[in-house]
């Protein structure tokens, strides 16, 4: 039986944004509209909206592809072309999903890029993904190399370099593309609309400090992150989003409610849980249920900041513009050294009051998995609290056990709960 | 040219003859043998030689380094070794590696770690990942986390090849690195010391280029078997003692009557510059009527195609040279197909005949350009075959019968359409004539270098 699924505010507002989005995707080449893909860290989604361009997102298109039960044959198809099996399945998802039609997520073709934006942030995949795609579409390639904040820290000559890059690389083939000149004021005014979503957001993922949670900062987060994730950074409706979505989780907190999960509001909230490492997408709802069902909620994850870390303080600054960019770039999550990420996730184990914490490692983002494995000894050992590690991957469904996987996190909660009896009796 | 106080180059010189002279323990049974002492200095997967390095003179250090590329004349300049470190191979057994790593990631950095836990790479003094792919980088971190007193240093090579744009932010990473290297070592890099390795690693260079080059001309006098046991040993050796060890086999292979011309085929292998083929997969290829006439093998030691220019601003002068001169290998930004392009004018200078995939297991960045190379070949019509291997690959049956069933049908079929030849092929009254008939038999592989798996 198919439940109905409790729609809030806030997700019909991101319903019809997404919906009014890929619309005007597809009829930007009627109306002239200029069309950048590129990818979800690192995306300069103000600066590229300020031209007036509409940003097309392949990793977002890849997972809605693996929601919708459509990877599998996408990639089938990427691997007959010769692409290995090795090899990430977002980017074989994408290859697949255009030599198929190019059909974006609402069933709408997807336009040609005019421009491909190579923000190199956090993924050595993305090089070669756009260079494959450029060999596709023959069509123009921004390149913005992001250094990798190995040091925990930002040095300056990292910040200069990405500066240097916009100024002398990004900016100008946007002006080409758009044919408009840099505008900085109309760029500031949109990096102050993105601090005030960031604040927002911040708040609602901060709320799942509070017991109960009133959200799930996992399943449920990765629909919260969507907007300023993709094309909605920087614009009015991006604030109004999050806006709404936050007067939804203060009524939540004041009612003492759990999170709303596809099959209904959580009453009660029995394992708090920290999770590392991207969900798999072919089976998102099912493997969401293997939480719920035992009333397990991810109170924080380090998945919801790959697309920009704003809990430990960053904020867009309209002041220094470009900066704030590169700083923005910089700071995203798969951008960070193994120790930053390990002390990140000890800081949301703590400060959250997390039972367990879960690694699902993905096949296919070394970014992500290497040395998750390490990760999990150090954070066991510096908190005390236990760890489980599963395996899947992104949008392969190949690569998605459920019996597998169902066991290992039923045996990791029993686990919890035997520490926590074995705590209460002494 | 190099200021240096006559008294102060002739310590150098005399550090480097120490530095150099094969005292080693290791390279003293096989001395009148260039491949013998590379062979040694392959199977040496405890270091032994740095060991012995070290000890040679008080004071000394090592720095290690993780493939690909990271500028080891500033490493030279501070008096300190440079060590190329590319994992276990198949003569390391893991125990604790395989504890760090999914099933899903390459072998390399489970053998480099099975290495520095078993206390093999203690000999180091520092560890440098360079930024090739997103494994390298995280193993950094994880460097970090398991040595915390030792220095570690992720090298962030530039993707964007301006020079006021990556340059300067090059430049400023090598900054970083020269005082880190000057401090390590306890001796300040002055712009002569780096001057003088410039000049000693463009004569590595040189060495290792005329190698290159004479394997093409006559693979059968340098096969790959031997060659890249020759080339590796430069990721221990100092520079000056590898060119000597360059220039010495080239003159003893040169000079052995027992090699001659087979019946093989000229092929280019790509994918393998990080994680290492076993020796024996090299054997195979050439037992399977592979000739090899070049290669990605161990790419940083060649990574820079022309010589670093000594006079002026020595920093500059390694940051243009990296800008300017660095092989389009996966691992780098490749605009417009350049990396294409490359491999394409690589088959043309070699007169190759065909070119063989065979990249590690689970290797992102050269298992994610093979589509685009394989595009351009076959927009060239180049035959290609591909097999993936890992470092500890220990059955060769499968990889001779591909690469000999390749081999046979480029001898047997494809002589007609080889780049460049194409339009003789087509009618001209100039065609090639048929190549000659030469016998066919396997290529000399000296019982030394054969696998010994």
């Amino acid at each position: 039986m198919i439940r109905e699924v409790q729609k809030e505010d806030s997700m019909l507002l991101q319903k019809r944004l997404l919906s009014d989005h890929f619309d005007a995707l597809e009829r930007a080449g009627d109306e002239g509209k200029k069309v950048v893909y590129t990818f979800v860290p690192g995306n300069l989604n103000e600066l590229v909206r300020s031209f007036g361009l509409l940003p097309v997102l392949p990793e977002i298109n890849a997972l809605q592809s693996g929601m919708r039960k459509l990877s599998g044959n996408y990639i089938a198809e990427a691997e007959k072309h010769g692409h290995s099996e090795d090899v990430c399945t977002y980017v074989k998802c994408d290859i697949g999903m255009l030599r198929k039609g190019n059909i974006g997520p609402t069933g709408k073709r997807l336009p040609k890029p005019d421009l491909l934006l190579l923000s190199y942030t956090g993924c050595f995949t993305f090089m070669k993904w756009f260079e494959l795609l450029r060999e596709e579409y023959d069509c123009p390639v921004a390149m913005l190399h992001v250094p990798y904040q190995a040091s925990g820290s930002i040095d300056a000559h990292q910040r200069d370099y990405i500066v240097q890059q916009l100024k002398s690389e990004v900016i100008p083939k946007l002006e080409q593309i758009s044919g408009r000149a840099y505008d900085e004021e109309r760029l500031r005014e949109m990096l102050r609309l993105s601090a005030k979503a960031e604040d927002d957001l911040v708040w609602v993922l901060e709320s799942a400090k509070n017991i109960p949670s009133p959200i799930d900062a996992y399943f449920g987060a990765v629909y919260y992150v969507g907007p300023i994730f993709s094309a909605f950074r920087g614009t009015p409706e991006g604030v109004e989003y999050y806006a709404t979505l936050r007067r939804e989780i203060e009524e939540r907190v004041a009612a003492r409610l759990g999170p709303v999960t596809p099959d209904g509001p959580m009453k009660n909230e029995r394992y708090r849980l920290v999770v590392e490492g991207p969900p798999n997408w072919t089976s998102f709802r099912e493997f969401w249920r293997m939480f719920h069902e035992e009333e397990a909620v991810v109170v924080a994850s380090t998945y919801t900041k790959v697309g920009g870390l704003y809990d430990t303080g960053f904020r867009h600054d309209p002041d220094h513009p470009l900066e704030t960019l590169a700083d923005y770039c910089l700071g995203c999550y798969t951008n960070l050294g193994l120790p930053t990420r390990v002390a990140l996730l000890e800081r949301y184990i703590r400060d959250y009051r997390a039972d367990g914490f879960l690694i699902n490692s993905v096949k296919s983002c070394n970014s992500f998995s290497v040395g998750q494995l390490l990760m999990q000894r150090e954070l066991e050992s510096r908190t005390g609290v236990p760890g489980a590690f599963i395996e899947s991957d992104l949008v392969d469904p190949r690569y998605f056990s459920a019996a597998n996987i169902k066991n290992r996190i039923e045996s990791f909660l029993q686990m919890l709960d035997q520490k926590r009896q074995s705590r209460a009796a002494s | 040219m190099s200021q240096r106080h006559p008294e102060e180059r002739q310590r150098r010189d005399e550090g480097s003859q120490n530095a150099t002279s094969p005292h080693s323990e290791i390279l003293r049974s096989a001395q009148d043998d260039a491949v013998a002492r590379a062979r040694a200095l392959y199977d040496d997967i405890d270091l032994t030689y740095v060991r012995e390095w070290k000890s040679a003179a008080p004071g000394r250090k090592a720095i290690g380094h993780m493939p690909i590329y990271v500028p080891r004349e500033l490493i030279h300049a501070a008096g300190m070794l440079p060590v190329g470190i590319v994992g276990g191979g198949d003569r390391l057994e893991i125990i604790r590696g395989d504890a760090f790593f999914q099933s899903y990631i390459c072998r390399i950095p489970r053998s480099t770690i099975e290495l520095a836990l078993s206390g093999r790479l203690d000999v180091l003094d520092g560890m440098l990942f360079p930024s090739i792919c997103d494994v390298i980088r995280n193993l950094s971190g994880m460097w970090k986390m398991l040595f915390p007193d030792r220095y570690v240093r992720y090298v962030d090579v530039p993707q964007n090849f301006d020079a006021n744009v990556g340059g300067r932010f090059w430049r400023q990473e090598l900054d970083v690195m020269r005082d880190d290297f000057s401090r390590i070592s306890g001796r300040a890099i002055s712009d002569d010391d780096l001057r003088a390795s410039i000049a000693v690693y463009n004569e590595n260079r040189a060495a290792i280029a005329e190698l290159y080059r004479e394997r093409s001309r006559r693979p059968w006098v340098f096969p790959l078997s031997e060659t890249y046991l020759i080339l590796r040993a430069g990721n221990v050796l100092p520079p000056e003692e590898h060119t000597r060890l360059v220039r010495d086999y080239l003159r003893e292979a040169s000079l052995d009557p027992s090699r001659r011309e087979q019946d093989q085929s000229r092929v280019i292998l790509v994918g393998m510059f990080c994680e290492q083929p076993p020796h024996g997969l090299l054997v195979t290829l050439e037992r399977a009527g592979c000739s090899v006439v070049d290669d990605d093998l161990l790419l940083g030691l060649r990574w820079l195609t022309r010589e670093v220019p000594v006079e002026g601003d020595p920093m500059n002068n390694l940051v243009d040279a990296y800008l300017q001169a660095s092989v389009f290998t996966a691992s780098r930004y490749s605009p417009d197909g350049h990396r294409a392009r490359s491999l394409l004018e690589s088959f043309r200078r070699n007169e190759a005949e065909g070119v063989v995939f065979c990249a590690p297991s689970f290797c992102d960045p050269a298992l994610l350009e093979q589509p685009m190379l394989v595009a351009a070949l076959d927009r060239e019509g180049v035959p290609h075959t591909e097999f993936k291997y890992s470092e500890d690959t220990g059955q060769f049956a499968v990889i001779r019968e591909q690469a000999g069933t390749f081999s046979d049908s480029i001898r047997l079929w494809e002589t007609d359409v080889i780049l460049g030849r194409r339009e003789d092929a087509e009618g001209s009254q100039n065609a090639t004539p048929p190549p000659v008939e030469i016998p066919r038999r396997a290529a000399p592989v000296r019982d030394d270098v054969k696998d010994r798996a």
